[in-house]
């Protein structure tokens, strides 16, 4: 595709007195995986939210796969993205199988195309396809997530949008849906665009990090090089915490065995 | 089975079907006004609690007095409607039932359909929203799909109320489970009170369980639960409405009114079954209002009921003077022809007067003859009336004419006034001079020296669209004139004695037998 995917120029957005942000730009380009990082209330999850217009911005234009998205119907753009939250959102009066199908249905896909399509997600996200017919409150937390994605994986989308996609998550459960997801990436071509606050996450998944604070970008980079070139003190605290989290692990792990014997 | 018993029974089918008919339809009103508004109200905040107070304030209302005042405002939208279209409707029965109990119905659908409908999590809402849904989709596929449960449970609550509430729609002129209980209330039929009672507890109950059913199955998932539930329901309904629709058929020609009390029923029953013995249709609205019976005649609801000259006097043509008996019924007569069209056909020879009644040995105890003696005693003593006497003119010139006063004064049900009289829980009491028990109890009517009450000569009135009906005339002329004030406090006595009661419609065929010739 010529040009980019999400291209964001000057977007302000503001609750009351507080400026959630402060006159982005951000360009994305296709095939990209991106985290957004940073503290709480630095603007990342509204950021991610002016992209399939669940946050309409106060000042700025947003353009997604080259069209303004202030200028269509907010469900025919959303129907082009996929969504994933942290709260998952799997609607419980539908079986799993009813909730991947919701976009596709929405679509007007008939039932051959979208019970196949079902079939391939189960398989995509890793799931057993006796799962289709189960309510969702039948799932454990770490399946009813792999849901999510299918869900929003169903109708074909070009575009992922995540928001603390794997957050609520045990460690074990969360790093082997990170890792799936990030193959999934890879298979079919996606551009994924992740909100987290987990650095180690972001370092491990993510091409490009871009770091918010107070609703503006202070460092935008792929890992390494944002590491090497930063200037920042916060950022650079930021990206270094997981490997001195790491280190203090191993320094733990390493005299637990002397103690014991 | 008890003959008051199976007379109940004879009367279910009509009695329910009416009733069943009237809920189900103001439910169904209800549910298609509540559920609108409940989801306009839980989108906008500005809306909610106008909606919400609004509902809330129509509940505090007590649910007879909003069914009597939907009469007089239907009247006046009906006479609007004939002023422009030349058309008007029935102000009486069906429909002021139906929009009083429909607003009753309103205030549990909305408060619980507005807080279902809020309280679906805001994750599954911004789910909606993220996988594509429009506002409507989201309603119809999310929103109201999670919020049904909650929805229905105020839809039982609703049926419930609703069931119970429809029988006040009895003195409106509305058929239904209520007769039992006002009829039983007013004859001492205590088998007719725990009758209808018990016939609309159980009504309610097979509703509420129905409904019950299609709750579960919201709450389930259960396509198969909703099913049975509505197909149980709409059976339901269909078998206790198929009597009236077979009645339909037949060509009820004519209506005969009825206020609520013994003589009324019993007066109504005897001119009915004059006209059915000429071969014509007769319906009978029973229970109806003081006020409404008259205007329900005027506006040829009806066709023909009893009156009595002195209320008419005074609450229609809203006269306070005192002319004399045979002038009263002649202006009457005339006055009421020119003004409504209301033919007075005569009176029926006997008075049923407002008086004032003691028990003999109190009334001798206290040398109490006239009225003007109880205004001397009165304020040692308690009053008993009825519950409209106090509030009636009748009271206000007897009260300026003597100087009455009373230590207290109390309301009752007419049966239950005679019992605080024989009790002593009232000393003196308002009572009717052709009630049976005034006989039968011994008791004492004190005498009118001032002339205050006027003259209360039973007449019965025809309806304008009547005024030349010749079936009509015929079957209620030979009445005119016939009935003594013993007869009729005898027939009176004979449905209101504790003992071996009589029905009305018995003791308006004994009646007929005493006074008209056999045929």
């Amino acid at each position: 595709m010529a040009g980019p995917v999400i291209e964001l120029s000057g977007v302000e957005k503001r609750y009351g007195a507080h400026a959630a942000l402060a006159g982005v730009d951000l360009s994305i380009e296709a095939g990209v995986f991106t985290a957004l990082v940073g503290g709480s209330g630095s603007g990342k999850t509204t950021l991610l939210k002016t992209i399939n217009r669940l946050v309409a911005p106060d000042a700025g234009t947003v353009r997604v796969l080259g069209a303004d998205v202030a200028g269509a119907e907010p469900h025919v753009l959303r129907r082009k993205i996929g969504y994933v939250f942290q709260e998952v959102g799997l609607f419980p009066h539908l079986t799993v199988a009813e909730n991947i199908a919701v976009t596709p249905k929405l679509l007007g896909w008939d039932k051959r195309r979208i019970d196949a399509r079902v079939a391939n997600l189960l398989g995509l996200v890793d799931l057993p396809l006796d799962v289709a017919g189960r309510a969702p409150a039948a799932l454990s937390g770490g399946q009813r997530q792999r849901v999510g994605v299918a869900r929003a994986l169903a109708a074909e989308p070009k575009l992922m949008l995540m928001d603390e996609p794997f957050g609520a998550l045990d460690p074990l459960t969360r790093d082997a849906l990170g890792t799936d997801y990030r193959s999934l990436h890879e298979r079919l071509g996606l551009t994924t665009v992740m909100v987290t606050h987990d650095m180690a996450e972001a370092v491990l998944l993510a091409d490009r990090i871009v770091v918010l604070r107070d609703g503006a970008i202070v460092a935008d980079g792929a890992p390494g090089e944002l590491l090497a070139h930063t200037g920042d003190a916060g950022v650079r605290d930021l990206l270094e915490a997981p490997r001195r989290q790491a280190e203090r692990l191993r320094a733990k792990l390493a005299a637990a065995p002397e103690a014991a014997s | 089975m008890s003959p008051r018993l199976s007379q109940a029974f004879a009367l279910l089918p009509e009695y329910l079907g009416w009733h069943v008919l009237l809920s189900f339809s103001a439910l169904l009103l209800g549910v298609a006004i509540s559920l609108p508004l409940a989801i306009a109200a839980s989108r906008s905040a500005r809306l909610r609690w106008p909606v919400l107070a609004g509902a809330s304030l129509i509940q505090t209302i007590p649910s007879l007095a909003l069914l009597a005042l939907f009469f007089p405002l239907l009247l006046a939208l009906s006479t609007l409607s004939k002023g422009l279209t030349g058309h008007g409707f029935s102000a009486l029965g069906f429909l002021p039932s139906l929009l009083a109990l429909t607003l009753y119905s309103m205030l549990p659908i909305l408060r619980n359909g507005a807080a279902a409908i809020l309280g679906v999590d805001a994750a599954i809402k911004e789910a909606a929203d993220g996988v594509g849904m429009t506002a409507r989709q989201r309603l119809f596929q999310v929103e109201l799909p999670l919020a049904a449960p909650v929805i229905m449970a105020g839809v039982r609550t609703a049926a419930v109320w609703t069931i119970g509430a429809a029988t006040l729609s009895t003195p409106v002129g509305q058929t239904s489970l209520g007769n039992y209980i006002f009829a039983g209330l007013q004859t001492e039929n205590w088998v007719f009170v725990l009758f209808g009672c018990a016939a609309s507890a159980i009504l309610a109950l097979v509703a509420d369980q129905l409904l019950g059913l299609i709750e579960a199955g919201t709450r389930k998932r259960s396509l198969r639960l909703v099913l049975i539930g509505a197909a149980g329901l709409l059976i339901g309904v269909a078998a206790a409405v198929a009597p009236l629709a077979a009645g339909l058929n037949r060509a009820q020609a004519y209506t005969v009114g009825a206020k609520n009390f013994s003589e009324q029923y019993i007066l109504a029953e005897l001119m009915a079954d004059r006209l059915e013995a000429s071969g014509a249709q007769v319906s009978r609205k029973e229970d109806l209002g003081s006020a409404v019976a008259y205007r329900a005649l005027a506006a040829g609801e009806i066709d023909a009921y009893v009156d009595y000259s002195g209320t008419l006097w005074t609450n229609v043509l809203n006269r306070k003077d005192n002319p004399g008996r045979a002038e009263v019924l002649k202006q009457l007569t005339a006055e009421l022809k020119r003004r409504d069209g209301v033919t007075v056909l005569g009176s029926l020879g006997f008075e049923n007067a407002y008086a004032f009644v003691m028990r003999p040995d109190r009334a001798k105890a206290l040398g109490v003859r006239s009225i003007a003696d109880l205004a001397r005693e009165g304020p040692k003593l308690t009053l008993g009336s009825d519950l409209e006497f106090l509030s009636r003119p009748e009271w206000t010139a007897v009260e300026t004419a003597y100087g009455l006063k009373f230590k207290t004064k109390r309301s009752y049900q007419p049966t239950f006034m005679y019992r605080a009289l024989s009790g002593g829980e009232a000393d003196v009491i308002s009572a009717f001079s052709s009630d049976g028990r005034i006989a039968a109890g011994h008791l004492v009517i004190l005498t009118d020296p001032k002339g205050a009450i006027p003259p209360y000569d039973a007449v019965v009135l025809i309806s304008p669209k009547r005024a030349h009906d010749k079936r009509l005339l015929a079957a209620l002329q030979p009445l005119i004139g016939k009935i003594s004030v013993q007869a009729m406090q005898g027939a009176n006595y004979s449905v209101d004695r504790d003992q071996g009661k009589a029905s009305p419609a018995e003791a308006a065929r004994t009646l007929g037998r005493q006074i008209l010739p056999s045929p």
